[in-house]
């Protein structure tokens, strides 16, 4: 475990904050990780088939009429506002919305293992998602009908935070949580998740199979600005939640008793908690499938880097999670242009293994 | 003062204590002895609102029931027998933990160094920096109680006397650790707050305690000072085996001499 101690990366910090103290050092990281986002950002907005160069959409947003000689052209100015930008938008969102997930569902958990994708919370979602998508002209058309565009986001809200709410009834008794139970249980509720979904697809017409295949994938391929206005405000509401999560998890981390007797209301936290999972996890599958890992590997690197407190952890995480979101996809447009590759791919090729290493080193500190 | 009156806990079926009256006074330590299975931790985490009993029981005439846990958090610490820590923090974060619930009582500024004096009084100088899940057993329980010792800093908060209620705080100490903590918890209490600690060892219950409680079977066999509780009869009767009580020359602190296992 020495590669938790003070001297990481930013042990000149060390001597000049309290010793233990890495507050400082979080904030350092912080900021740093916006600035990494800020230029993911410019990144993606300047790459992709089309040549729009990252100098001229800058210049374009920095000064929009300045000279029309040197600005974007119209084909240009299309790509970056209606085609890229959206689409980065959403890749920040789902970005952060996956690893904040993750970090407060393991705090939830007490354990760094805990994942709404490994543990079927995204399983459920998708459920909710596929029931809307096959099923919302005919027997879910009143919900539909009332939700309008919310109704796909909101339906795999429904179904992750009941496969949320389950599972932590399941594998929690008396104030403690057994891991084994809670992977167990989640590999059966998502499974059970998985073969409902099946049925549906079954059920599917051509025109809904084709929209659920592309969905299926993982991909933030497809988006438009109507889709972040459907999902945006309930991913918004999970990740505007997180923060007042924080110092209750923390204490969470002493056990459900001592957090009790620390002054945090355990139960309200725990609910508030699972259902700004539901809704971040939720809507983030509804419109971009599942995208697996962000919320493991996000959180766990950052942990290594500035310790596992909530209150600098979760804005931490949202930051990188996007930042790394945004990379994938990057990597997903180009690395067989002009075809793309779904984004799930990416993330599941790259987090397997991290999960892996994440298990295995595990091992030797801590009996699973 | 914490009051608890015809106090019964039951978990499932069985009855884990039944009808313990208990009552301590700002500026007292108690000590809590019996055998194991006697209903000692089961009493404790009623008190500390851990488990539903029935009964009545109050913290400075407030029914603890009532109470939200930023209101108890405010008027007592707890120290449980055993805390895992599910992530790897440091002994300085694990400490700070303690001012999660607000005011500990040393003036607003002062809250970053609290961390600090909180671990130089457990004589853990320089373990900040270090990572709790390296610590051996009795420095864990050291760092557990430096945080508990910040959440109530201050033996009285605005007038009103606050409390320790420590779940065997020596269990795992060496015989130094042991009277420094019990020292620590014996300073709490003579500078106004209450304290009730969970003891094993009865000659530090002796030395240290003003009241002593004997709970025997889920319920109290005795309660009074050490002098008036500890006497051959009834500590041999209730940890049933053969136990020789006798008293310093010096002092009128009571000792006891283990004689053997059987009656």
């Amino acid at each position: 475990m020495t590669d938790h101690a003070a001297a990481g990366p930013f042990g000149l910090m060390k001597n000049r904050a309290t010793d233990g103290d890495r507050s400082g050092r979080a904030r350092l990281v912080i900021a740093a990780l916006c600035v990494v986002l800020a230029l993911t950002v410019l990144f993606s907005l300047a790459s992709g088939a089309s040549d729009a160069s990252a100098f001229a959409v800058a210049r374009d947003w920095l000064f929009p009429s300045s000279s029309p000689a040197d600005a974007l052209s119209a084909r240009d100015r299309i790509i970056v506002y209606d085609i890229r930008l959206p689409r980065v938008a959403l890749g920040v969102l789902i970005g952060a919305a996956l690893a904040v997930s993750g970090a407060v569902m393991q705090g939830l958990f007490r354990n760094p293992l805990a994942d709404p994708g490994i543990v079927g919370v995204s399983n459920g979602a998708s459920l909710g998602a596929v029931s809307v998508i096959v099923l919302g002209g005919t027997v879910l058309a009143p919900l539909t009908g009332l939700l309008g565009i919310y109704a796909l986001p909101t339906a795999a809200f429904l179904g992750g935070l009941a496969v949320t709410l389950v599972l932590y009834r399941v594998s929690t008794r008396r104030g403690q949580t057994s891991v084994a139970t809670m992977l167990l249980a989640g590999i059966a509720l998502g499974a059970m998740a998985l073969a409902l979904t099946g049925m549906l697809i079954f059920m599917a017409d051509d025109r809904q199979l084709r929209d659920l295949t592309f969905w299926q994938l993982g991909s933030l391929a497809g988006a438009t600005w109507g889709k972040i206005a459907a999902a945006g405000p309930i991913i918004a509401l999970g990740l505007a939640v997180s923060p007042f999560l924080a110092r209750g998890l923390n204490a969470l981390s002493l056990g459900e008793a001592t957090a009790n007797h620390l002054g945090i209301p355990v139960q309200r936290l725990k609910y508030v908690a699972i259902v700004a999972v539901a809704a971040a996890t939720g809507a983030s599958v509804a419109v971009s499938g599942g995208i697996g890992f962000i919320g493991i590997v996000v959180p766990h690197l950052l942990r290594l880097l500035i310790g596992p407190d909530n209150r600098y952890l979760l804005p931490a995480s949202a930051l990188l999670g996007a930042s790394l979101l945004l990379l994938a996809d990057a990597v997903s447009r180009t690395i067989v242009a002009p075809a793309e590759l779904p984004i799930g791919i990416i993330t599941a090729a790259v987090g397997g293994p991290f999960f892996l290493w994440i298990l295995l080193r595990k091992r030797g500190i801590v009996d699973l | 003062m914490i009051e608890a009156r015809n106090i019964s806990v039951s978990i499932g079926r069985k009855r884990i204590i039944a009808d313990v009256d208990f009552e301590i006074r700002p500026g007292e330590m108690a000590a809590i002895v019996g055998p194991n299975g006697s209903g000692k931790t089961t009493f404790l985490k009623a008190v500390s609102g851990d488990l539903p009993y029935t009964g009545n029981i109050s913290i400075n005439g407030r029914d603890i029931a009532a109470m939200k846990p930023w209101q108890a958090a405010a008027m007592r610490a707890v120290l449980p027998q055993a805390t895992a820590l599910s992530f790897p923090f440091t002994v300085h974060e694990v400490v700070k933990l303690g001012l999660t619930g607000g005011r500990s009582g040393v003036l607003p500024g002062e809250d970053e160094r609290l961390p600090d004096r909180a671990l130089a009084r457990v004589d853990l100088d320089g373990f900040a920096g270090r990572f709790y899940q390296e610590l051996s057993g009795g420095e864990q329980q050291r760092v557990q109680l430096a945080r508990v010792l910040c959440q109530v800093w201050a033996p009285v908060l605005d007038g009103s006397p606050r409390y320790l209620l420590l779940d065997e705080p020596v269990s795992s100490l060496d015989i130094k650790h042991q009277l420094i903590i019990m020292n620590i918890a014996r300073d709490f209490a003579r500078r106004g707050g209450g304290v009730v600690a969970i003891l094993h060892d009865l000659n530090l219950a002796a030395m240290f305690a003003d009241r002593i409680f004997v709970m025997h079977r889920g319920g109290l066999a005795a309660a009074g000072s050490p002098q008036s509780v500890l006497s051959d009869e009834l500590i041999s009767r209730v940890f049933e085996c053969r136990l020789k009580v006798g008293a310093l020359p010096a002092g009128n602190t009571p000792f006891v001499l283990p004689q053997s296992a059987a009656l």
